[in-house]
């Protein structure tokens, strides 16, 4: 390391550990909102693949050539911001204006806990997957006190929709997750992607796969996205609980959505796909000589660019579910959550717990 | 020190959301300012270092308690004039039970010496321990048979509030979802091949 760097790292050990903390929080968020906003992008531009169009290609960014897409996201934060904000009459101000915000610090707050890179998480705390429990179930009293507080029919339809669709699919989700915990035997993200070291057999996603498909659509539900997104439902309901909100408002329900997806996705990663771990991880020798190649050596083994690729690829699956499948009916949904992934998780625990009797498998005794 | 503070703090929002839950005029704000008690109350825990119990409780209470909560009382229709007609007739009872229950705090704290001088407040864990970990070897251990015998209760309520409510009506119209669900294209549609006809 040049001397520069060593003055650097120095210097950074010496601060105290609220700064540390207070660094890693800004990078992150930063990071996540300009996630967000290509995620819009990628998603308009996926579908619009998937379907024989175009999609956005109007913004160069800054007017550089070859660009042509890449600036529609900060066109359209600029279009959000500067629109008229219209609180509606009768409404109630406090609530209306509050929860944007409730929905959206959730999805930003739970990733203190997720593992980004190999041992270093922001808040590596031993309760951490009850914590982003916790959290996820606090998200949907936006959504509530939106529909509440804007005083409309619509919006008020969609909030209650949207209340049930949440706590029913929450158990399914937490059962699933209850899988994952026998596995790994902690409630600490990091111990639970380390448990899965090993071949990709070895990942949750092999040994748990129903609870990964339960956990998966329970999350796609918990995000009300297609095909769940009855709480919207623009040709019933018109947006559902943000019917009355313009602007800035609309576009914080926005950034909580997307953000909401990629959390979704990325827990996904980290409870069955491994995390951070490398898929080559079995198949390549710890003392193989290309492991010892410049760029590539470090880009085979372990690291954060592995869970964002996981996240990647299971974003695109996301719109992959909205480009393709058509909206679920309301009972249809009620039915899916209580009748169908409830049960499967039940029974996949019981198998799980009976494997792990036996000692089948690669569980902890 | 900073402790001290955040207690306090938090202490303060918290008597204050339950001075809000009996006050409030209107119940969802009421249901909103006992989710504010519930999530100080978590902090206060946290505060003690019992976060398993306090994250619980976040999980449980606000997640899913109080949101069906909320639901419910969105949707009454509460006049709240109506409520309130036997109030001043009643409140000689309510001031006495309030009375009583104030003297009991006030006798139990005095009597018994609940002071930090005495109970010495949480003593300080040792680094590697985790919540977590001791209440389940508690509950599944010393306590198996309490455990085992309160999920029973709770699944006799389940059953028992099910059964309560589940009426069936006849001439009802429902779907047979299994039947729907197996449908085939080919119970459907009947794909005919026919000869194309000549241009004219």
């Amino acid at each position: 390391m040049s001397p520069g760097g060593g003055w650097l790292s120095a210097h950074w050990q010496a601060l105290p550990a609220f700064v540390h903390s207070t660094v890693f929080i800004v990078a992150l968020t930063i990071v996540l909102i300009l996630s967000v906003a290509y995620l819009t992008l990628w998603e308009r531009k996926l579908i619009g693949w998937m379907q024989m169009r175009r999609g956005p290609n109007r913004v160069r960014l800054f007017g550089i050539p070859h660009t042509e897409y890449l600036g529609q996201p900060f066109a359209d934060v600029v279009k959000l911001l500067i629109k008229e904000i219209v609180t509606p009459s009768r409404s109630n101000r406090v609530l209306f204006r509050l929860a944007p915000a409730i929905t959206l610090i959730p999805a930003f707050a739970a990733w203190a806990v997720i593992p980004i890179a190999p041992g270093f998480a922001i808040a590596d705390i031993n309760a951490g997957l009850i914590y982003l429990l916790a959290l996820t179930s606090v998200g949907v009293y936006g959504v509530i006190l939106a529909g509440w507080a804007s005083n409309s029919k619509y919006a008020f339809l969609g909030a209650m929709r949207s209340a049930a669709q949440i706590v029913a699919y929450e158990i399914a989700m937490g059962f699933a997750l209850v899988g994952v915990l026998m596995a790994a035997g902690s409630l600490n993200l990091g111990v639970i992607v380390e448990h899965q070291r090993g071949a990709p057999l070895h990942w949750n996603l092999f040994w748990l796969f129903p609870l990964f498909m339960v956990y998966f659509i329970s999350g796609v539900a918990e995000t009300n996205r297609a095909p769940f997104d009855v709480a919207e439902g623009e040709s019933e309901i018109v947006a559902g609980f943000h019917v009355e909100y313009s602007g800035i408002g609309f576009a914080l329900f926005f950034l909580a959505e997307y953000a909401n997806m990629i959390l979704i996705a990325a827990l996904t990663a980290i409870f069955f796909l491994g995390g951070w771990l490398s898929p080559l991880d079995g198949y390549l020798a710890a003392d193989s000589g290309i492991r010892h190649v410049p760029l590539l050596g470090l880009a085979l083994g372990d690291g954060t660019h592995w869970l964002v690729l996981k996240i990647f690829l299971l974003l695109c699956v996301f719109l992959w579910l909205r480009a393709t499948f058509p909206r679920y009916r309301y009972d249809q949904i009620m039915r899916l959550g209580w009748k169908v992934l409830i049960p499967i998780t039940i029974v996949w625990i019981a198998v799980e717990g009976v494997l792990a009797w036996f000692h089948v498998g690669p569980w902890r005794t | 020190m900073l402790v001290t503070i955040l207690f306090y703090a938090f202490a303060t929002i918290l008597v204050a959301a339950g001075v809000g839950v009996i006050t409030s005029r209107n119940p969802v704000h009421a249901a909103l300012s006992l989710v504010l008690c519930f999530l100080t109350s978590a902090v206060l825990w946290m505060l003690i270092e019992a976060e398993f119990l306090a994250i619980v409780l976040v999980l449980v209470y606000v997640g899913a308690v109080m949101v069906l909560f909320l639901f419910v009382v969105m949707m009454l229709d509460i006049h709240v004039e109506e409520l309130k007609a036997g109030f001043t007739r009643y409140a000689w009872l309510g001031w006495l039970v309030t009375g009583l229950v104030i003297a009991e705090i006030v006798g139990v704290v005095i009597q018994r010496r609940l002071g930090l001088d005495v109970t010495r407040g949480a003593a300080p864990l040792p680094p590697g321990y985790s919540n977590a970990t001791e209440l389940g070897t508690a509950l599944f251990t010393r306590y198996a048979y309490a455990i085992e015998l309160a999920a029973v209760l709770l699944l006799v309520a389940i059953i028992a509030a099910i059964s309560l409510t589940l009426r069936r009506r006849r001439g009802l119209k429902l779907q047979d979802i299994p039947a729907q669900v197996a449908v085939r294209a080919e119970d459907r549609v009947r794909l005919v091949k026919m000869p194309s006809e000549p241009k004219p």
